[in-house]
C-alpha cells in the first residue's frame, strides 16, 4: 500500500462493524488502545479473535477460533479464497483502487506450477553472514510491459536479455549478489535538478488492464488460482480450527464489509516473529483490499506497536537498511556510488516516490550542513555504506566469530532476548560493551549473573569484556517526542531531573558525538572525513538554556525535532510548512521528509498539540499532536470515497469531492492531491502522481493501485504462500516445498534447529507477554507491585497434556530445544487445548519471555530456547511457532 | 450530604489488566505482599489472592471451560462495596469508621485501635490488618481525592471504563441498561450484584456473569446486627467476641477454599482477642 504504518488509528476501530484480532493479543500488550475494540463492541460489532491460546483478548471476543501457531497465512488464504469464490470482494473498490485488473509477466509461474515456488529462484551466493541459501530473480514477477525495478526498467531498455547476469535489482536486496546497473546508469542525466534523471528511468506508458478481470494473467485469475486449494477442509486440516468455526468467521468479516460497513484488522508481533512473517502480513493487506476496508472510517489493518516508540524509530529509523523516511540506506553492494546512480537505481518514477530527489538531497544537508553541496554531490562519499545484514540476528553472529570489538547496547536486552546462551557467548568476544539501562540488566551482568557462569561453566575471570554500566533517565526526566501506535508524534515534557549520575539517552549520545568531534578534528585520515564534516549544533544557544535542572550538557531536543522537520538553508529561522515544499538542490534541509510539517515555524511544535475533537463528533482530532505524513489520520483515504468522488456511503463518509469548492474535503486531510478531480486521467508519459487518474487512491505505489500481488519489495515472493515454521510438527500439507525457501538461518553451534519428525521434541512452543510485564521485564521486574501480579516463570500448558506428561498445577517444568533448556512452573488451563492438525494431535504450549536472571524477582528465560531463524525481509526470528520437549521436573 | 458516590464495575469488559490494583497501591502507597516476592499461585492469572489491609482493588480471575466451544474466561476486579448499612460501621467500638458526605464508608488510620472487630463483620470479606501500621484498612473510594473534586484512582486507571465512578443513582441506570444489552446479546447468566434490596444497596455494586460464588461474592449478605441478638451498641472487647463467632457463620455458605481462609483467620482473630482485651 505503500507506507510503513498502521492505516488509521485506534479510535477509529469505534467505528469498525467487525474487528479480527490475529497475531495480537491486543487486551493485554495494548489495554489502551483496547478501549476503542471495546466500544465498538458495545456498539454491537462483532470481535473475533484467532489465537493459539484463549487469551484476555479472546475473552471480549464475540468469536474465538482456535490456531495451531504459525499457519496464519493458511487461515487468512481460506477467508481470500471464500471472498473470491462466493463473489464476496468488494467489485469496485477492487476494480479500480487495486491492482486485481493488472496484467503479469507472462514468464510468472505460480506455487501452483511450481509446487511450492515461485519463477526466479537460484541458489544464494553472496556472503553466508546474510543467513540465506536461495535467493528469487524478481523480473517475471513484473506488471507485463511495466516493470516497477530498476532491473526490469533496465532490461526494458537495454531489450530484455541484455541486462545480464544475477541482476535481481530488488529494493530490498541487502544480501550481495546485485549487478551492476553499467550504461543504463551512465547514460542517466545528472542533477540537480533531477527532474531529467527521472523521466529517464519512467517506463513508457501504463500497466495493462482487464477491468472484466477474466484474462487469465491477470492479478485476479493468478490469485484465485493461487488460493483455489485453501478450502474450508484444508484450512481445518493445517490450523486444526474447526471448519464451523473458520465458516463463523468468514461470514462475519464478509456480512460487515462493503459500501455500508467497514472491518478492520489488528496484528502485533505474532505475525511479525516468523520466518513468513512479512507474507502474513501482507496476506491480511491482500484480503481488506479484496473486502473494500482500506482508506475507509472503521476499517484498515492496524500494525499494534507504540511500546518506546517503535514506530518512531522507524520513521527516523535505527534500522540498520533504511535512513530517515523509509529510503533505502546506501549500499555498497548496490549500484550507489552517486547520489545519481542511487537514485536511478532506487528511485520510482511514477507515483510520488518519483521527488525522491527531494527527499534524499534534503536529508544528505541534513546531515552535512553547508558542508554537503553541488560540487561534492552533497557529500554522498562521507556517508557510510552497508556492506551486508547488520540485523541483530547477523550482528551477534558477527560478535560470536570474533569480528565485533564494542557494542553500545541501549533500549535493548541480547541476553535474554533470543537464543540467549548463544549470544551471552558472542558478548563474551567483546572487548567493551556499554548498556544503558534504567537497571542493571542481563546484558549488563552477563558476566557474572548469567547461567552458565552461576553453573560453573565459564568463570568471570575467563571474560575479558570491559562492562560500562551507564545509568538511564526515565521517560518523564526528559524532553523529547513519541510516536505511538498510530504515526501520531507527541511531545513530553520533563516533569523531574533524574537521580544521581542518570542520563537521557539525547543527552548521552550528544555528549558522545561532540567527544568524538573533537577526537577526529585535528585527524588528516580520510576516512573520518565525514565524522569532521558531519553537522552536529543541538547545543543550546546561549541564554536559552534551561534553569529547572542541575543537569549540564542536555542539547536542544527542539532543535533536533527542527533538524526533522526541515529548513531553508539560506534563512534557518524559517521552517519548512510540508514536504512539497523540499527541493533538490540544496536550499532545503529535512531529515525525514515524513515528519515535515511537524514543526512549521519556530513558534509552532504540533507534537505539543492537545485540542481533542468533542465527544460525539465525526473527526479526527486533527489538533491534536502530529500524525505524519501531512497530519493525515486514515491513510489512503482517497478511497474512502468512490471513483466519482461521493462517499460508498453516507455512514462511512470522510472525504468526499465538493464540486462547488472543487477540492477534496471531509473530516480529515485527503492524503491525495486535493485539488485533483476525480475524473483526471492518469497520464501515460506523466511522471510522480500524473500517471495516476483522480481515482487512484494508493499515491505512493508507482500505478496508483493497492497490491494484492507485489511485483517488487518483498524477497520471499508476490504472493503469500502458506509454509510450515523452520521447526513444525507436520509437513505442509499443500506443497512439496515445506518451508519459506528463502529464510534467514545461520548455520552455527549453538543455533541448530529440530528437523521435521524429531520425537524428542514433539511439542508446539510460541512466546508472549503479559499485561503485567515489559518484554524482558527490565523496566518491570524491579517494581514490586507489578511483581505481585505475575512473580514466577511459567509454562502455560493444557490438562490433557499436563496429564500425559504428570505435570502438576504450579509444579516444576523442564523445557529443552536443541538451543537451550530451562526449568520453569506449570501453569495448567483449559484455555489451551490439544488440536487435531494434519490428522494428528497437536499440543501447544505457551511461555512468556518477561523473566531473566536479574530483578526483584527472577525466572529462566525462554528466549534461551528460541534459534537465530526468521524473516527474510526484516530480519525478525521466529519466536512464534517452534518445537520443544516438556518433562515434569520436581524436586 | 453530598449526593451518594460510587462504584459500578462492570465484569463484561473488565480485560484483567489489573491496573486498578497498581493505581490503587500506588495512589495509597500500599506495600506489595512481601516486597513484590510471592509464589506463582496457579490460580488463573490471580496471584494476589484476596482483598486485603494493602489490597484494596483484587482482580479474580474465573475460567469457565467446562466446554471449551463456549469457554469463557472472566475478570472481575472486587472492592470495598461502601454498604449503605455496613456491617463495619455497625461494630466499629472507636469510632475510627465513619459514613462520608459521599455515602461512602471509610477508616480513620489515626483512630482504629487496630481491635479487629470490623474484620469479620464485614459479609464480603473485604477488611484487614495493614502489617506496615497494624490498624484495619480498605478502600476509601479514594475520599481524598473526592474530596479534591478528582476520580478515584482505579477508575482513572481503567482503560475500557469496566470500572465507572459516579452519583450512585446515575451508575444504576446505567447498569439496568447495560444488563439489558447483555441479555439482549444472550448473555442469560449476567445481572446486578448489589441492588437496594442488599444491605440498603452497595454504593460499590457489580454487573456480573454467572452465580456470584463464581467471585467470591455470598448470595444472601448478612449485618452482624441481624445476626446478633445484641443489636447495635455493643461495646469493643464485646463485639470482638462477637463478631469472632459471627464471622465463622458468615463465612459458613462459602466454597472450600474460602472456608480454610475463614479458618484461619478465625485464629487469627483468637490470637489478637487477648490483646484486645489488654488494650480495654
Amino acid at each position: 500500500m505503500g507506507r510503513g504504518a498502521a492505516t488509521t488509528y485506534a479510535e477509529d476501530l469505534s467505528r469498525s462493524d467487525c474487528i479480527v484480532i490475529q497475531g495480537s493479543n491486543m487486551a493485554e500488550n495494548h489495554p489502551v488502545a483496547f478501549r476503542w475494540v471495546i466500544e465498538a463492541r458495545r456498539r454491537g460489532a462483532t470481535v473475533i479473535s484467532i489465537d493459539p491460546r484463549f487469551t484476555r483478548t479472546s475473552a471480549m471476543a464475540n468469536i474465538y477460533a482456535p490456531i495451531r501457531p504459525g499457519a496464519d497465512i493458511a487461515f487468512l488464504g481460506g477467508l481470500i479464497s471464500y471472498v473470491i469464490e462466493n463473489d464476496l470482494y468488494f467489485r469496485d473498490y477492487v476494480v479500480n483502487y487495486t491492482n486485481a485488473a493488472t496484467i503479469i509477466n507472462e514468464d510468472f509461474e505460480d506455487t501452483e506450477d511450481l509446487d511450492g515456488i515461485f519463477s526466479g529462484i537460484f541458489e544464494f551466493e553472496g556472503d553466508p553472514i546474510n543467513g540465506f541459501e536461495y535467493e528469487y530473480e524478481t523480473d517475471t514477477w513484473q506488471y507485463e510491459g511495466f516493470p516497477t525495478t530498476r532491473a526490469g526498467r533496465q532490461a526494458d531498455t537495454e531489450e530484455a536479455g541484455e541486462a545480464g547476469g544475477n541482476d535481481n535489482g530488488d529494493e530490498d536486496d541487502e544480501n550481495g549478489s546485485d549487478a551492476e546497473a553499467g550504461e543504463y546508469q551512465e547514460d542517466a542525466p545528472d542533477g540537480p535538478p533531477y527532474d531529467d534523471l527521472i523521466e529517464y528511468i519512467r517506463p513508457d506508458g501504463m500497466p495493462t488492464e482487464d477491468e472484466t478481470l477474466e484474462h487469465e494473467r491477470s492479478v485476479f485469475q493468478i490469485i484465485r488460482r493461487h488460493f483455489s486449494r485453501y478450502t474450508p477442509e484444508m484450512v481445518e486440516r493445517i490450523t486444526g480450527c474447526p471448519r464451523d468455526k473458520f465458516l463463523e468467521v468468514a461470514e462475519a468479516l464478509t456480512s460487515n464489509s462493503g459500501p455500508d460497513r467497514t472491518s478492520a484488522f489488528c496484528y502485533a508481533v505474532a505475525w511479525t516473529q516468523h520466518t513468513k512473517g512479512v507474507q502474513m502480513i501482507g496476506c491480511a493487506a491482500l484480503l481488506q483490499m479484496l473486502l473494500g476496508n482500506i482508506g475507509r472510517p472503521g476499517g484498515g489493518i492496524v500494525a499494534l506497536r507504540g511500546h518506546a516508540t517503535i514506530q518512531g524509530s522507524t520513521d527516523v529509523p535505527t534500522l540498520y537498511h533504511s535512513i530517515h523516511g523509509y529510503m533505502d540506506h546506501p549500499s555498497a553492494l548496490k549500484p550507489h556510488e552517486s547520489i545519481k546512480n542511487y537514485l536511478v537505481n532506487d528511485a520510482q518514477p511514477t507515483g510520488y516516490w518519483a521527488n525522491m530527489p527531494k527527499f534524499l538531497v534534503s536529508y544528505m544537508k541534513s546531515m552535512y550542513g553547508d558542508n554537503a553541496t553541488e560540487d561534492n554531490d552533497f557529500g554522498w562519499d562521507w556517508h557510510p555504506k552497508i556492506t551486508g545484514d547488520f540485523s541483530h540476528m547477523a550482528s551477534m553472529v558477527r560478535m560470536a566469530r570474533g569480528e565485533i570489538e564494542g557494542f553500545f547496547c541501549m533500549g535493548q536486552n541480547p541476553a535474554t532476548s533470543l537464543n540467549g546462551r548463544f549470544e551471552r557467548a558472542a558478548m563474551r568476544n567483546l572487548k567493551w560493551l556499554v548498556v544503558k539501562d534504567l537497571f542493571e540488566t542481563e546484558s549488563a551482568a552477563f558476566w557474572y549473573a548469567a547461567p552458565e557462569v552461576q553453573n560453573g561453566e565459564i568463570s568471570p575471570e575467563e571474560i575479558d569484556t570491559e562492562v560500562f554500566f551507564i545509568p538511564s533517565a526515565a521517560v518523564g526526566e526528559m524532553d523529547g517526542s513519541f510516536t505511538n501506535t498510530q504515526r501520531w508524534v507527541q511531545w513530553h515534557e520533563k516533569s523531574a531531573d533524574p537521580p544521581g549520575d542518570c542520563r537521557s539517552d539525547e543527552w548521552f549520545t550528544h555528549q558522545l558525538a561532540l567527544r568524538l568531534k573533537r577526537m577526529y578534528e585535528d585527524s588528516d585520515d580520510p576516512h573520518d572525513e565525514g565524522f569532521k564534516a558531519l553537522l552536529w549544533d543541538f547545543d543550546y544557544d546561549e541564554g536559552e538554556y534551561p534553569e529547572d535542572t542541575r543537569i549540564q550538557g542536555i542539547p536542544d531536543t527542539e532543535k533536533i525535532l527542527k533538524e526533522i522537520n526541515g529548513y531553508w538553508t539560506d534563512d534557518p529561522a524559517t521552517h519548512l510548512t510540508g514536504f512539497d515544499e523540499l527541493q533538490d538542490d540544496g536550499s532545503t534541509t529535512c531529515a525525514s521528509w515524513i515528519y515535515c510539517g511537524v514543526f512549521p515555524h519556530p513558534d509552532e511544535n504540533k507534537t505539543r498539540n492537545r485540542e481533542a475533537d468533542p465527544v460525539g463528533t465525526r473527526g479526527s482530532h486533527q489538533g491534536w499532536g502530529f500524525s505524519w505524513p501531512a497530519n493525515r489520520r486514515i491513510l489512503y483515504n482517497r478511497a474512502s470515497a468512490d471513483p466519482d468522488g461521493n462517499p460508498w456511503s453516507e455512514e462511512k463518509r470522510w472525504i468526499w469531492w465538493d464540486e462547488d469548492d472543487e477540492r477534496w474535503v471531509g473530516y480529515d486531510v485527503p492524503d491525495f492531491d486535493d485539488e485533483k478531480h476525480p475524473d483526471t486521467p492518469a497520464d501515460p508519459e506523466g511522471i510522480g502522481t500524473d500517471a495516476h487518474s483522480g481515482s487512484d487512491p494508493f499515491i505512493m505505489m508507482a500505478d496508483g493501485k493497492g497490491w494484492l500481488y507485489t511485483p517488487s519489495g518483498m524477497v520471499d515472493g508476490p504472493l503469500p504462500t502458506h509454509y510450515e515454521a523452520a521447526e513444525a510438527p507436520i509437513r505442509n500439507p499443500l506443497y512439496s516445498q515445506d518451508k519459506n525457501p528463502i529464510t534467514k538461518y545461520w548455520r552455527t553451534e549453538g543455533n541448530e534447529l529440530i528437523q521435521h519428525g524429531d520425537e524428542n521434541y514433539p511439542y508446539v512452543v510460541t512466546t508472549y507477554r503479559l499485561t503485567e510485564h515489559h518484554l524482558s521485564g527490565v523496566m518491570t521486574r524491579w517494581l514490586p507491585w507489578l511483581t505481585e501480579l505475575q512473580p514466577e516463570m511459567f509454562i502455560e500448558l493444557s490438562e490433557e497434556l499436563a496429564q500425559m506428561k504428570g505435570i502438576q498445577n504450579t509444579g516444576w517444568v523442564r523445557v529443552t530445544t536443541p538451543r537451550g533448556s530451562i526449568r520453569v512452573k506449570a501453569l495448567v488451563t483449559r484455555r489451551l487445548q490439544p488440536m487435531v492438525v494434519d490428522n494428528q494431535i497437536v499440543h501447544t504450549v505457551g511461555m512468556p519471555f518477561h523473566w531473566g536472571y536479574m530483578g526483584v524477582v527472577t525466572g529462566e528465560a525462554a528466549n534461551d530456547l528460541t534459534a537465530m531463524v526468521g524473516d527474510p525481509n526484516v530480519a525478525i526470528h521466529e519466536a512464534k511457532a517452534f518445537m520443544c520437549n516438556i518433562e515434569a521436573d520436581d524436586d | 450530604m453530598a449526593e451518594p458516590m460510587g462504584f459500578f464495575t462492570d465484569v463484561s469488559v473488565c480485560i484483567g489488566c489489573k491496573a486498578c490494583e497498581v493505581a490503587c497501591k500506588q495512589w495509597n502507597q500500599l506495600p506489595a505482599n512481601n516486597g513484590g516476592v510471592v509464589e506463582l499461585t496457579g490460580n488463573s492469572y490471580d496471584n494476589t489472592g484476596t482483598l486485603d489491609g494493602t489490597t484494596w482493588r483484587h482482580v479474580r480471575f474465573v475460567e469457565d471451560f467446562d466446554d471449551r466451544s463456549q469457554g469463557r474466561w472472566l475478570m472481575f476486579s472486587d472492592v470495598c462495596k461502601h454498604c449503605v448499612h455496613a456491617g463495619c460501621l455497625e461494630v466499629c467500638p472507636t469510632g475510627a469508621i465513619f459514613r462520608t458526605e459521599f455515602d461512602t464508608v471509610v477508616i480513620q488510620a489515626d483512630i482504629c485501635n487496630g481491635c479487629r472487630a470490623c474484620i469479620p463483620a464485614c459479609p464480603f470479606d473485604v477488611i484487614d490488618i495493614n502489617p506496615v501500621n497494624n490498624t484495619a484498612m480498605k478502600c476509601t473510594l479514594c475520599y481524598d481525592r473526592m474530596q479534591a473534586g478528582m476520580i478515584p484512582a482505579c477508575a482513572q486507571a481503567c482503560p475500557t471504563e469496566s470500572i465507572k465512578f459516579g452519583p450512585v443513582a446515575e451508575l444504576r441506570e446505567e447498569s439496568e441498561v447495560r444488563l439489558a444489552e447483555l441479555q439482549r446479546q444472550g448473555v442469560s447468566d449476567a445481572s446486578i450484584y448489589g441492588r437496594e434490596d442488599m444491605l440498603g444497596g452497595l454504593n460499590a455494586f457489580f454487573l456480573i456473569i454467572g452465580p456470584p460464588e463464581w467471585y467470591g461474592l455470598p448470595k444472601e449478605p448478612q449485618l452482624p446486627s441481624s445476626r446478633s441478638l445484641n443489636g447495635e451498641g455493643i461495646l469493643g472487647a464485646i463485639s470482638a467476641v462477637v463478631a469472632v463467632v459471627l464471622g465463622a457463620i458468615s463465612f459458613r455458605n462459602l466454597g472450600p477454599l474460602r472456608r480454610k481462609e475463614a479458618a484461619e483467620r478465625n485464629q487469627a482473630h483468637e490470637d489478637s482477642q487477648s490483646q484486645v482485651e489488654g488494650s480495654v
